[in-house]
């Protein structure tokens, strides 16, 4: 391992809850896309430090009101500013009492109620840029890479995800793991084969069979839509069929025994590996599951991702709102064509010029350089998308977190 | 390596047991690259991650890679054969793209960095 950055190094911004942040920013956040825009030219002063989230739909979504409430309350965020237009249905007085019982500075603009856009734009700057001015001096305290919540995603996938950026993202996960970090895969529709070799790694057999009803319940809701969680581009990079594309990101999880079931917004017990059960229950409604790769990103956020290990073989370019994203290129000529967007080149692998094991420790590195400061490529490209829309779940059942 | 086995270098095997070879080089059209020990042709050219087949593979067949199924054989794959959409169906979802659109297309207006 190496030791260019001392674990001692690791500071973080202590929350109430007793969870610490890697990050310490300012969320703007619309409460229906009619309130977008003002929101976005709050954030515009000061993009590194206010960053903008929100729910575009009109009408009432406990998943979107829930996933509002932990993404509102993430240690990463330190001051929440809610922008509404003021008729839509999102429950904004629960919004901010909750970022308030979170003990963070939160105020409310209804553009309806403030003079329109451009009085709501100007009180709002002034607000965000006080905050700004005291989250700039808020104490830090050392953090440990045991106290981390990592989340990983693949995107535009090809070929190669599977032999070198995922299987060196699981080498990466396995490492947190043993240091005691709380690692987070998921889209169950990416797994979809996978579900006898993925419940052999369950630790209890109650949670194996949780494990696979999560991964039946997504091959229902797919075939119900007709697609798989499959886009075109996975094609011309060689990938046929969803199980194809299934077992290679299956390879990010690593080899750790997985501790537990999770659904979004739900908080990992304890330190482990942990599935995130993306699929929604109940019919099938309001669309496809996740409808791009942030919409996963987001999740992990709410279930308290200081960060997110992106494996890519197309060239995605994403970053994140909130929590930084590290790019992991899996194929060596995509790396070539986008240096610029990518923070690890995972394609030395099949070049022969690094070893699955030095591009793992290589990951694990970069996510305590992150986790002291560093950023990484997306974040100082200004990548902060980020997308949230209407689901449905029922709570986990109680096999899913075995004690 | 006797000549049983000789596969080019640029080909991949992930498990034992597998019924593909994935790539971890190009390979250009019109050459012939060894595959287990036989010579092949390979008629159009193949990016990174695209399979070849490691062996004949039966119509139905279950083709293996990872050491897990990825699908079921459309037709008959002879050893050394590109492996993908054309001859290889998934046993849960059928797999999208925009092959048929693109053929139709002025790709030419895509431009492509080196």
């Amino acid at each position: 391992m190496s030791q260019t950055h001392d674990k001692a190094q690791m500071r973080g911004w202590v929350r109430q809850d007793g969870r610490k942040g890697i990050r310490n920013v300012v969320a703007v956040a619309y409460l229906v896309e009619c309130a977008h825009h003002v929101a976005r030219e709050i954030a515009r002063e000061d993009r590194s430090a206010a960053h903008v989230i929100g729910f575009p739909g009109c009408f009432p979504n406990a998943y979107a009101q829930k996933m509002m409430e932990r993404l509102c309350t993430h240690p990463n965020v330190g001051a929440v500013l809610l922008v509404s237009l003021g008729c839509e249905s999102f429950d904004r007085y629960q919004l901010a009492r909750v970022v308030a019982e979170s003990g963070r500075p939160v105020e409310t603009l209804v553009i309806q109620n403030a003079g329109g856009t451009r009085a709501t734009i100007a009180s709002g700057r002034d607000w965000v840029r006080d905050r700004i001015a005291e989250l700039a001096d808020a104490p830090t305290v050392p953090m440990d890479v045991s106290e981390l919540v990592v989340g990983t995603v693949c995107g535009g996938s090809d070929g190669t995800s599977g032999i070198s950026g995922n299987p060196a993202a699981g080498i990466a996960f396995d490492r947190l793991v043993e240091a005691g970090a709380t690692c987070i895969f998921e889209e169950t529709g990416e797994l979809i084969g996978c579900e006898d070799i993925m419940a052999a790694r369950a630790s209890t057999p109650e949670l194996a069979v949780e494990l696979r009803a999560s991964i039946s319940k997504a091959a229902r809701y797919y075939a119900t839509l007709g697609f798989g969680s499959f886009a075109a581009g996975n094609a011309d990079g060689g990938l046929t069929t969803i199980e194809e594309k299934s077992l290679g990101a299956y390879m990010k999880s690593g080899q750790s025994l997985i501790s537990g079931l999770i659904k979004p917004g739900d908080f990992p017990p304890r330190g482990g590996l942990y599935l995130m059960d993306v699929v929604p229950d109940g019919e099938v409604r309001f669309g496809f599951p996740n409808i791009s790769d942030n919409a996963e990103i987001v999740e992990m956020m709410a279930s308290g991702a200081h960060c997110t290990l992106f494996v890519t073989g197309r060239g995605s370019v994403v970053g994140s709102a909130l929590a930084p994203v590290i790019k992991i290129a899996a194929n060596p000529h995509m790396y070539r064509r986008l240096s610029e967007d990518m923070d690890i080149n995972a394609g030395r692998v099949l070049e022969g010029t690094a070893t699955l094991d030095e591009i793992g420790s290589e990951i694990f590195d970069h996510v305590v350089a992150l986790a002291c400061g560093a950023p990484s490529a997306s974040e100082s490209l200004g990548h902060q998308e980020f997308i949230l829309t209407y689901k449905s779940f029922e709570p986990i059942g109680p096999a899913c977190l075995p004690a | 390596m006797d000549d049983q086995t000789r596969t080019d270098p640029r080909l991949l095997l992930l498990a034992p047991g597998d019924s593909v070879f994935v790539l971890r080089g190009q390979i250009a059209a019109g050459e012939d690259i060894f595959v287990a020990g036989c010579r092949v042709h390979v008629p159009v050219a193949l990016g990174l991650g695209h399979k070849i087949a490691r062996r004949a593979i039966g119509p139905g067949e279950k083709v293996l890679k990872y050491g897990a199924s990825i699908g079921s054989a459309r037709t008959g794959i002879a050893l050394g054969e590109h492996v993908h959409l054309h001859n290889l169906q998934s046993d849960y979802t059928a797999t999208y793209s925009l092959d048929a659109s693109r053929s139709g297309a002025d790709d030419t207006q895509e431009q492509v960095r080196p």
